[in-house]
């Protein structure tokens, strides 16, 4: 074990560490949670130098502000993100997408995400973590994963096991594009609503709610009626399902979803969109738009496509 | 068998295996299950099997719709004939600090609390499914006199242990969390345990569960 650490000053909002995501534990309960912003995420971990399914910090809203204690280290924010660090005497403002390198008793203070909700922190180095089915995630809803499954606190220690032999400068120009249209396929209970119910669900524009959170995104708008039954039996969710509960409005299940519902399921995000749809912040507006699913696949691919050359350019 | 098979999203199929909700469409379910999870089909990364439906996502990174949907009709009926199941025994403490809504059940069902503990008490469950929140198990089915609504209100927080019930099933929370089941007492046993990774479920689709009453003595001594 190394002597370097993060001592946190403040935590932050919704501060956890989030990795890659557990597979294949649907069937008991548990979602796959992982980094909200899969592309920001990849991002972090390769402009830190490290192996891309690495353990970050995940930060929503306000950030943490952290001092590190220790020898040097290399750190970086990806996401739309204003920070500030803070090196002997001198604070100055830090540009995300650009390594920093901390020595001790250096800071960095996460002041909030810009338009947008996700950012995240990586390090040029290991977390200190307990893993839970080979992944850090932290799911604070069924609290699992590592530091308990429960959120970063002030005053808490972060750990390093170890630091990164290499730590060269490394910076990326990538700008985050913000969407309004989110592109759906239409749900297995499509049907399920009336004329002016489908039509306003794909013409009309819905306002996300301050309910939403890691679990799911709650949207305001017109109310889409049912006209068959509100409820289904219980059947399995994934991230990006839209649920119309009995009142009308719309829910998007989002990573850390819960594993079964019982409301109908009028759309599913497509893939291509995901990374972008968490990032819509509180009082914005979205609008769906129906693609099929041989467009959704290709667009997938284009953004994957995207992602790798991003990548391969660090 | 398999009804019907369609696309949910891009990066899962739906297998719809009927509309009804009984034991055998339910085995069939967890019959598919079983054998997908055995065959380890590339790319697949998720399974939720349900009453009568089974969603099985993939990593659109390395496959697709179409690939996983012609692995899954290759699927033939010899392969689909695994099903594991155990017989559980679950102590239940119905003290009136735990059943929370005996007297609503009493008024809906038209039952006595003698007579609502005594049905729940005789019958054996079967478990349709877990989720929901880790490791929650559906179990069914009640007999039609025992059959009660949700609670027109839900509870923002129902304790560690409680046991439910709704419509035709069953249910444990295996962890503090919002829900509006009816509920009628409480577990001492931990019903998930995220520390044992292989096995965090007592119980899985396919097994069968008596419920056992005691007293709140035995409750606050069972483990210890």
């Amino acid at each position: 074990m190394s002597n370097n650490f993060f001592k946190i000053l403040r935590a932050g909002v919704n501060t956890t560490f989030q990795d890659k995501g557990r597979n294949n534990l649907y069937h008991i309960g548990i979602p796959f949670s992982g980094a909200m912003d899969n592309r920001n995420y990849l991002l972090a971990n390769k402009l830190a130098g490290n192996k891309l399914d690495s353990p970050v910090i995940e930060f929503a809203y306000q950030g943490p502000l952290l001092k590190f204690y220790g020898d040097k280290i290399n750190i970086v924010i990806t996401g739309d993100v204003v920070f500030k660090l803070k090196q002997q005497d001198k604070e100055f403002d830090g540009n995300c997408y650009e390594t920093y390198q901390l020595e001790n008793e250096d800071e960095i203070n996460i002041l909030s995400t810009n338009k947008s909700v996700y950012g995240y922190l990586a390090i040029s180095g290991t977390f200190d973590l307990k893993l839970q089915w080979g992944s850090c995630s932290i799911n604070t809803k069924a609290n699992i994963g590592s530091n308990e499954g429960k959120k970063l606190e002030s005053e808490q220690e972060i750990k390093i096991s170890k630091l990164n032999e290499n730590i060269n400068k490394k910076k990326i120009d990538y700008l985050n594009s913000k969407i309004e249209n989110i592109r759906i396929m239409k749900g297995t209970n499509f049907d399920y609503f009336s004329e002016k119910g489908k039509k306003d669900f794909l013409e009309k524009e819905f306002t996300v709610s301050k309910l939403s959170d890691r679990m799911g995104m709650r949207l305001e708008g017109p109310k889409i009626e049912n006209i068959v039954n509100t409820n289904i039996k219980s059947e399995g969710l994934l991230k990006g399902v839209i649920q119309v509960p009995a009142d009308g409005n719309p829910i998007i299940m989002l990573s850390d979803h819960g594993t079964i519902g019982g409301y109908p399921k009028i759309a599913v995000v497509a893939s291509v969109d995901y990374d972008r749809l968490v990032q819509i912040s509180p009082g914005s507006k979205i609008k769906f738009k129906e693609i099929e699913l041989s467009d959704a696949e290709t667009l997938f691919k284009l953004y994957e496509m995207e992602t790798q050359n991003l990548l391969s350019q660090i | 068998m398999i009804k019907n098979i369609s696309n949910l999203g891009d990066a899962a199929l739906y297998c719809d295996f009927g509309t009804e909700v009984n034991k055998q469409i339910n085995s069939e379910v967890i019959k598919y299950f079983n054998s997908i999870r055995e065959k380890n089909i590339r790319g697949i990364n998720n399974l939720t099997p349900s009453y009568n439906k089974l969603i099985i996502s993939f990593d659109l990174k390395v496959t697709n719709f179409k690939e996983i949907k012609n692995e899954i009709e290759k699927l033939s009926e010899s392969e689909t004939q695994k099903i594991i199941n155990k017989n559980l025994e679950i102590p239940v403490c119905c003290d009136a600090s735990f059943s929370l809504d005996i007297e609503r059940l009493e008024k809906k069902l038209n039952l006595n609390k003698d007579e609502i503990l005594e049905n729940f008490f005789n019958q054996e469950f079967f478990c349709y499914m877990t989720g929901f929140i880790a490791g929650m198990p559906f179990l069914g089915d009640l007999s039609e006199k025992m059959r009660a609504q949700r609670l027109e209100t839900p509870r923002v927080k129902v304790p560690k242990g409680s046991v439910g019930m709704t419509e035709q099933f069953a249910n444990i929370y295996t962890f503090e969390s919002p829900g509006g089941w009816n509920i009628i007492g409480n577990t001492p046993l931990e019903v998930f345990q995220s520390s044992k990774e292989e096995e965090p479920n007592l119980v899985n689709p396919g097994d069968t569960v008596k419920f056992k009453q005691i007293s709140l003595e035995e409750y606050k001594n069972y483990n210890e």
